[in-house]
This record gives C-alpha cells, structure tokens and sequence, in this order.
C-alpha cells in the first residue's frame, strides 16, 4: 500500500482515464439500480389476470322477486336486487330534497339498450359508505327501518334504492359501473 | 465502551492463530464476556435479553410453521388448521408463535417505559434509541402482516380496515393501497406479497438490532442514576458473569410466563373471530386489533373532527403516526440535563401519569367507542319516533319506561301511512369512549411537550457523584465500617 504513495512521481496518473472509468461505472450502476427499482415497484401493482378479474356479467333474471344476490368481483362485494312494485314504489315516493345524499331513484339505474329503465332492478355496491363492513338484506331477515338493507356494524339504514336515510354512514350506497348486455344479462365493472 | 482496551489473550496455539486472522474469540469475549456494564443495572434492564430471546424464538417457530403453511386464499385457513391438528407438534409451535408476538410487544413495551424513564435516549445514547423505534416500526409492521396470515375473519376485516388507511394520504394513497392490495380488494395476491414480507422483515430486525447493540456498545449502558461510567475500575462489573446470570434469571421467569400462555391460555390474547374462515361478504360486528395495537387503535378512532382541508379519516391516520413519529425526536424534545426520572421529581409524576394514559388508551381501543365508559353514571334511554310530515323529517321523543313505549306506539298508529313512522331507542347523552380517547390522545402528546417545559425549570434532586458512590450509599447498613460506636 505504501509503495505507490512513496513512490517518486515516476508515475503519472491519468486523470481523464480514471474520471471515466468512475463515471462509466456509476453510470451503468445508476441506471442498473434505476431499471430493477422501475421492475420492483411495477410489480407491486395488479396483474394482468387481476385486472381481467375485475368484471362480470350477471344472469338477473336468476335473483327472485323481492330477493337479492350478492357476487364478488375482485373480490368487492355488490348487490343485485329485484325489487317489488312495492318497494319501487316506496323508492320513487321519497322527497329527495330531505336526504342526506340526494339522488332519484331514477338517477341510480342505468338504461338498457334501448333507452328504457328496468326500474326492478337495483344493482349497488356491497360496502356501507361509513366503514366498509357489508350490509344485511333480506336474505339475512333485515332490512332496516326503510327496506332496503341495514348495516349491522354501526347501524346504517339504507332504503330500498340504497340511498342512506339514517345512521352514520355520509353517502348512499354507490352505483357501479354496469351495462345491460341483453334484457336479462347485466355487465358490472370496477 | 467500546474504547476499552481488549482483554482477551488467546490461551491455545490454535486461537493465537485464529486471533490473526478472524478475531472472532477476542470480539464475542469484548462485547460479551468482559463487557464493562455499569454494576448498579436493575430489573427493569433484563428485558434487552429477553427481547433477543424473542426474536430468535419468533424466527425459529415462523422458520417452521412457513414449511407446512400454505400462501393462498383457498389453502391458507385450512393449512392453519392442519398445523393445529395434524402436523406433530404443529399446535406448539403455532402457539408459541402467536403468543410469542405478544410476548415480544410486553417486553418490548416494558423495555421502552425503561428507557423513557431512566433518560436512555439522551446524549450520547440518540441513535441508539432511535434505531429501536425503527426496531419497534417493523415489529408493528411484522405482526400486522403476521396477523392477515391465519386468513381468519379477523386477518381480512383488519386487514381491510389498515389498507384503507393507506388511502386517505392525500396524492399518493390510492397508489400505495393498490400497490399493497396488488388489486381492488384483499385477496390471493395480497397474501402471497403478505406472507413474503411477513418472512423477511423479522431478518431485518436482526439486522437493525445488531446496529442497536453496536450502538450500545459504543457509550455503554445507561443506568438507574443516569450518571455515566466515570472510573470503569469501581463503576464497572464485567458483563459475565453478573449481567449473563442476571438476564439468564431474568428469561427464565419471563419464559415461565411465556409457557403459561402457550400451555393453558393460547388463544387467551386472541379473537373468537379468528377462528372462522376470512369472508368478505361478512363483516365482523366488532373489528379490533391484537392488544398491543389498542392504543394506536384508540388514536385512530378518537379523531372524529375535521381540521381545515384535513377530514377526520386523514388527521386520525396523522395522530396514530404522529404517536410514533414524536418518539423519534424525543432526545430533542426533553430539554433537561438530568436523564433519570429518579432525581426529577416533576417529570417523574408526569411519566406515571404517561404509562397510565398509554393503558387506558388501550381500554379504549378495545371498546365500542359509542358505548359509555361508567355505564351507571348513563341515563335511561329516550324512545324516538322518525315521520314524515308535510314531506319533512319530523321526530317525537317520549321518555319513561313502558309507558312511554305504549304513548309512542300509539303516536305512530295515529299517523297516516303516508308518514312512514319508525320507532328508535335513543341512548342518554353521557361520556363515551371516543370522548375519553380523545382526552387521552391529547394527554399522551402533551406528555412530550410538557417534557420540554419541565426541563427548563424543573428542581432537579442531587446525583450521585458516581455509579459507585450511588451503590454504597444505598448499601451503607451492610458495609458496616462507617457506623461508629456508640
């Protein structure tokens, strides 16, 4: 070690030659540790066959009158309701001025194919807007005070097109992306 | 000390010729046998050693229980159960893990009151204690990843509970919950990178505990009197055999109360709804977390208010973090030259008071936070009528027992259909949980700032001139020489 420090300046030491080997080299480890960072971090996010995972389509001539199913996509839950002339009835009275999210009944359906509203069916999100727990509905024996279904977490009520009318949860249960493949098949997205 | 001289002379030709070229006898003999320790260390100084202990029995059980566990949604819960039923003393091991995580937070919670207490994160010891809160933010992260493994009711809606926390950071929330979730929700992707991480952070406490005990062993213990070591001679007692047989004593108390958990109440610390198999459709009706979480848990839900452009969710994410951020600036927050609590009569009651609020922010952090906390002190409930009228929501409150009940009853028959009357019992206003964490909260910040103010004005007692005069005076009956006769 000490040779090269005592050594009379018989040696000339290139300059220029080492600035580039050291920038050349902390060039490639630079952008090697960039290029596997860019790979690491990318395939924290979904893959291909998650994201393909993240729709489905829905036979809702299948849910029984005044019944409903629940499927999960992507591992979300979602209702599909078949409502009663009663319980559409009940939906469409409401002053909507007095909610505490104010949406129609109406404005939570989304038209067929030829511009109509299959008002019996209701298809909305599975999580109560307060803290995500699922709600009970009329497969499980209660619908809450209004009808529709009750969340048994922190007591939300929500009527029978999913709109909040009392507990502590901010907003009526949202309407998913979905589109009516044919009169019977629904499509529902994330 | 890590300026003390070695004194390790290789006895056998074989260790003067190993000295050479790994020294690795003289290193285990200088950090661990002839290590001079302060000889006044109490008690409340074994739980280092006993947290070592832990670490090493969480990795060997987890080593283990990760050779018959199996990482998938459709798989994990069952593979569980058969390490519960079927693989030979699987039922052990798991028990010893899953305990062995709350043991490692008792002692781990005991070991940090000891430091807060006796002035251990002052100069020159800062970085020494601010590598274990880092040890403490992955054991937080370790166990949670730990927890969803079991795939149990408890694992998802935790789970679920925790990642959406993650979403309320502003601009880059939505990013990071996706990028934990791997998807729009929890599910096999999620438990795989889970239980990947889940098996390498532990690797990464060994690591950082190794830098905390260098950086220990850099100004050497603190102790009881707060006063550093002046005269290693008369201060100093070497590390074994006293502190080996001392921690040794120590640890197996410790694991006697280890093994009582594994052998008569393994699932004593655990959730009922642990034992049913993850659901989405399902909501538990009470989420919370293991124990130790409680009163991180109970900071989370006491902020209920929003501040400015920060709503309630987001500025409850920033009070839990804060609760763990303040600790790492602690040694700059404490203003005060005495380190022991010992001789700081004002700090000291605060610190009591400290240990009582981290407590009872724990009970909170267990209970309903709408239920009452002196349930006697709560009035009788209220009956509400809810109507519409004239297209407005109108209420009507009858009060008594059933005689109210009747009088309600008979207010909503008299209304039209029209109105659609509902019937609901009201509980009295009274003091609730999420009233008392919220106090709590504040009283645990306002333990830390106090520390600041009581530093500069505080009447300190008088130390000790050394470690080794502390430890006479407190002997002086046995020494016997000094009483004169009488």
């Amino acid at each position: 070690m000490t040779a090269e420090t005592t050594h009379p300046n018989t040696e000339t030491v290139d300059d220029d030659r080492r600035n580039f080997i050291h920038i050349a080299t902390g060039a490639v480890a630079l952008g090697g540790a960039g290029m596997f960072a860019w790979a690491a971090v990318d395939q924290w996010n979904p893959a291909a066959d998650t994201k393909a995972a993240s729709s489905l389509e829905v036979d809702v001539s299948k849910v029984p009158l005044g019944g409903e199913i629940r499927v999960l996509i992507g591992g979300k839950p979602f209702f599909i309701r078949h409502r009663t002339e009663a319980e559409i009835a009940s939906a469409e009275a409401v002053n909507v001025d007095t909610l505490r999210d104010p949406e129609t009944d109406d404005s939570r359906l989304r038209p067929r194919a030829d511009g109509t509203l299959n008002r019996a069916i209701l298809v909305t999100s599975g999580s109560c807007t307060h803290l995500g727990c699922v709600p009970v509905g009329p497969s499980q024996g209660n619908t809450g005070d209004f009808g529709g279904w009750f969340c048994p977490c922190h007591g939300s009520h929500y009527d029978t097109s999913g709109r909040i009318r009392k507990g502590p949860a901010p907003r009526n249960l949202p309407v998913p992306n979905y589109r009516w493949v044919s009169d019977s098949v629904v499509n529902i997205s994330l | 000390m890590s300026g003390h001289e070695s004194s390790y002379t290789p006895n056998s030709a074989f260790e003067r010729w190993l000295d050479k070229r790994l020294p690795i006898i003289r290193f285990a003999n200088d950090t661990a046998i002839n290590f001079p320790t302060p000889k006044n260390l109490n008690y409340w100084y074994v739980f280092g050693g006993i947290l070592a202990v832990c670490l090493v029995v969480q990795i060997l059980t987890g080593v283990i229980l990760a050779m018959h566990y199996e990482p998938s949604v459709t798989g994990a819960f069952a593979s569980v159960e058969r390490i519960m039923r079927d693989v030979p003393y699987g039922w052990l091991l798991r028990n010893i893990h899953a305990n062995g995580a709350s043991m490692f937070f008792f002692a781990v919670y005991i070991h940090m009151f000891r430091g807060l207490y006796y002035g251990s994160y002052k100069a020159p010891r800062e970085v020494l204690w601010i590598l274990g809160c880092v040890i403490f933010l992955l054991m937080i992260a370790t166990a949670f990843l730990g927890y969803m493994l079991p795939w149990g009711q408890m694992s998802y809606h935790g789970a679920n509970v925790i990642t959406s926390l993650f979403g309320a950071i502003p601009l880059v929330g939505e990013s990071l919950q996706t990028w934990l979730l791997g998807g729009p929700s929890i599910g096999n992707q999620t438990l795989q990178r889970f239980f990947s991480l889940h098996y390498l952070l532990p690797f990464v406490i060994a690591g950082v505990v190794i830098l905390h005990i260098w950086a220990l062993h850099v100004p050497g213990n603190n102790n009881p009197t707060g006063v550093e070591v002046q005269d290693v001679e008369k201060d100093t007692v070497p590390f074994h055999p006293y502190y080996t047989i001392k921690d040794g004593f120590a640890i197996a108390v410790f694991l006697i109360l280890f093994a009582y958990f594994v052998f008569y109440a393994p699932n004593a610390l655990g959730h009922a709804d642990q034992s049913i198999e993850a659901n989405p459709l399902v909501t538990p009706a009470h989420i919370v977390p293991e124990w130790y979480m409680l009163p991180f848990y109970a900071i989370l839900r006491a902020i209920t208010f929003d501040l400015g452009p920060i709503d309630a969710k987001l500025l409850g994410v920033i009070f839990m973090f804060a609760a763990i951020a303040i600790l790492f600036v602690l040694p700059w927050l404490d203003t005060s030259k005495v380190k022991s609590m010992r001789y700081r009569p004002v700090a000291r009651q605060f610190f009591l008071g400290f240990v009582a609020v981290c407590l009872m922010l724990g009970w909170c952090g267990a209970a309903n936070p709408d239920d009452a906390v002196i349930k006697s002190l709560q009035g009788e409930s209220s009956l509400v009528v809810s109507y519409t009228a004239d297209g407005a929501l109108a209420t009507s409150t009858y009060k008594g027992g059933d005689e109210a009940f009747e009088a309600a009853k008979a207010f909503m028959e008299s209304l039209p259909a029209s109105a659609a009357p509902s019937l609901e019992a009201v509980p009295a206003p009274t003091f609730q949980f999420r009233h008392l964490s919220l106090i709590l909260t504040f009283m645990y910040f306002g333990y830390f700032v106090m520390l600041f103010f009581i530093g500069l004005g505080e009447k300190t007692k008088p130390l000790p001139e050394s470690i080794h005069k502390s430890v006479l005076r407190a002997h002086k009956p046995q020494t016997g020489t000094a009483v004169p006769a009488e």
